[in-house]
């Protein structure tokens, strides 16, 4: 197990170190000379080279990646020079926003999805399950601005009942902040409700045709036990792991939902950067992002190692 | 005379002469031909496999996608938007980009069936000249990738030991973003223009559909008709192109088509922030952005391209789940 789990940390960490390089570089061959964009075509070549002096730029493309590098390891996350603001504050703030929306539609559509899979695959090939399926195939990759627009449409502007908007003050609690949150959460649900349905529908069918699930049945078990002692336990596995990977995608991933909606959210603070083209705003955005993404796989590969004994051996 | 009639027929035989089997595999599938393949390449593996697929399996795979009606539909409707986004221009009751003043924002008429937007134009041409960049960018993106991937997953798959590593941890380096977030960040640095949309599809599809060649490979390679081809003293790349990449086409093509409509996604939601089709180029996704500014107002501007974004979306969402059953059949789904 310990050999496991130090081999998957060596592998994450390596992807992360990777994926740094990537940002970095990328963000380094961004046509067009930084001092200029950032001070207009008008300065001088003075202020221009100031700048430069500031930011580091002349240094050789290895120091400024290991400065960068250590100075966000060590939490010197620099400032935003669209905004001339301090990273960090600015980031952490967004981090919980995104915390918060993520967490509401989790609770969301785990149980939705685990509960509608469930049911598909116990009534196999019924109409439920057919309707079951193609709902769930037709909403896999259905742009969230559709989704979010098409929501907005019925339960904002025709109905009344929730804003469109969710610029949610910056210090409100999870509780003051639920009404802004329903709308795009139900949007985020909707996609991602999918995977788990399939996954659940999938793996439940396999373990509905084990022999162990076969004994238990003859043995005059009643079904509810059968389902949720014998079925649900190993069904559930790999959906586990979809869901600990979808913490990832939750926490950085919402960009389009985050604009629908104006949701101060992690996500909507990398298109600003983009937008601005703010290189220390982008960079540190989507290292968190990666890091975030990075360890919830982690926790996927743990979880499925701990609730499935075989794979730590493999 | 090839292998596939001979393995289904054994296998049809089997399932029928032992009751207990036949139980099991009423219940695992719906149609007969299925039963005793678990997937057709895997039937394909036990003899030589031919280059292209015969007329046999062509006929069996349609024979098996006229049992599933949702797949059939999705095809349909797929292949009607193919034919918008071919013959679009000519298709459109008005050019895309004609503009008038008289006819800003009107309802949905005989003359204009989905509306006009805030400059007068049409919507449904803009949305029937707009189907052809959404196939163009997200068909050719999914093909670059294919044509890109299926080499690198041969080769990593097939040398294996040390290149074989190094390769999918880069490939993996691509798959530690959020696909989105990935694509955001390369088009701001090479900037918004239709060849770099291309350009970012195929880079961020390339190591999915490297890893499903791999992974095929990896499978393939202990097979006997490789052992064979080996000992023939065929040549590698005789192996690799003729014995190896020719059943692995099944699952990569499954790959290929959910990849595709995963670029419709990808394409329609970069249009949406900004960074897709640049204007006055009819995009789906810019077109609804810029409607919600109008939404209480006129409503169609935005129903009716996020309508015909849906279908397509579930469309092909359909068709590739349905070539999935239909090629793959026995093999679990993502």
């Amino acid at each position: 197990m310990l050999h496991f789990i130090a081999r998957r940390l060596g592998f994450v960490v390596l992807m992360i170190v990777l994926s740094s390089m990537l940002i970095f570089i990328a963000t380094q061959v961004l046509p067009g000379d930084v001092a200029t964009m950032m001070l207009g075509r008008f300065a001088t070549d003075q202020a221009k080279e100031n700048l430069r002096e500031e930011l580091g730029l002349n240094l050789p493309l290895v120091a400024q990646y290991t400065d960068w590098l250590g100075g966000f390891a060590t939490g010197d996350w620099g400032d935003s020079v669209s905004t001339r603001a301090e990273i960090r504050p600015l980031v952490l703030q967004r981090l919980r926003n995104s915390a918060m929306l993520a967490a509401v539609a989790f609770a969301i559509f785990v149980p939705v999805g685990i509960l509608l899979g469930l049911v598909a695959a116990l009534r196999r090939n019924s109409w439920v399950d057919q309707a079951i399926s193609v709902g769930s195939l037709a909403f896999i990759g259905l742009p969230e601005f559709v989704s979010a627009v098409i929501l907005i449409s019925i339960f904002s502007i025709q109905l009344g009942w929730l804003p469109s908007q969710s610029a949610i003050d910056p210090k409100s609690g999870l509780w003051e902040a639920f009404p802004s949150l329903v709308l795009p959460a139900v949007t985020v649900a909707l996609t991602s409700l999918a995977y788990i349905v399939r996954m659940t529908r999938s793996s439940t069918v396999d373990v509905l045709q084990t022999d162990y699930v076969r004994t238990a049945r003859l043995k005059g078990l009643p079904p509810s036990r059968v389902v949720f002692t014998h079925v649900l336990r190993n069904s559930l596995l790999p959906t586990i792991t979809v869901i600990a990977i979808s913490i990832g995608w939750l926490m950085g991933g919402l960009i389009v939902t985050e604009s629908v909606f104006g949701y101060p959210g992690l996500g909507r603070l990398v298109l600003f950067a983009v937008q601005r083209r703010d290189i220390p705003l982008i960079q540190v955005t989507v290292m968190v992002v990666v890091l975030i993404y990075g360890v919830s796989n982690l926790i996927a590969d743990m979880l499925y190692a701990v609730l499935n004994p075989r794979i730590r051996y493999t | 005379m090839d292998g596939f009639e001979r393995d289904g027929e054994s296998s049809r035989k089997g399932g029928a002469a032992d009751p207990q089997d036949e139980i099991m595999k009423t219940a695992e599938t719906e149609d007969e031909f299925a039963s005793g393949t678990p997937g057709a390449h895997v039937a394909q593996t036990a003899t030589h496999p031919p280059a292209v697929l015969p007329q046999k399996m062509r006929s069996l795979y349609w024979h098996r996608l006229k049992r599933r009606p949702a797949a059939l539909v999705g095809v349909i409707i797929f292949c009607f938007f193919l034919i918008l986004a071919m013959f679009g221009p000519w298709i459109a009751p008005y050019e895309f980009d004609v503009q008038s003043a008289a006819l800003r924002l009107q309802s949905p008429t005989v003359q204009h069936p989905f509306g006009t937007d805030q400059f007068g134009r049409d919507i449904l041409s803009r949305v029937i000249v707009g189907t052809r960049n959404i196939f163009l960018l997200g068909g050719f993106g999914t093909l670059f990738a294919v044509l890109i991937g299926t080499p690198i997953g041969l080769v990593s798959g097939y040398v294996g030991g040390l290149v074989d590593e190094v390769i999918m941890r880069l490939l993996d380096v691509l798959l530690s973003f959020p696909s989105l977030l990935l694509a955001l960040v390369l088009l701001s640095v090479i900037g918004p223009s239709n060849a770099n949309l291309v350009l970012v599809v195929t880079i961020l599809y390339i190591p999915m559909l490297a890893r499903v060649v791999r992974s095929m490979v990896l499978d393939l390679k202990t097979k006997e008709f490789v052992e064979a081809a080996r000992v023939r003293g065929e040549r590698q790349s005789y192996i690799l192109f003729r014995e190896i990449l020719p059943n692995s086409l099944p699952p990569l093509l499954v790959e290929a088509s959910m990849r595709f409509s995963y670029s419709i996604f990808m394409v329609a939601s970069l249009g949406f922030l900004g960074l897709g089709v640049q204007p006055p180029s009819p995009d789906w996704g810019l077109q609804i952005n810029e409607a919600r500014n109008f939404f209480s107002l006129a409503p169609w501007t935005l129903l009716f391209p996020a309508g015909t974004i849906a279908l397509l979306v579930v469309a092909t969402n359909l068709m590739s789940d349905g070539l999935r059953q239909v090629m793959l059949p026995g093999v679990a789904r993502d």
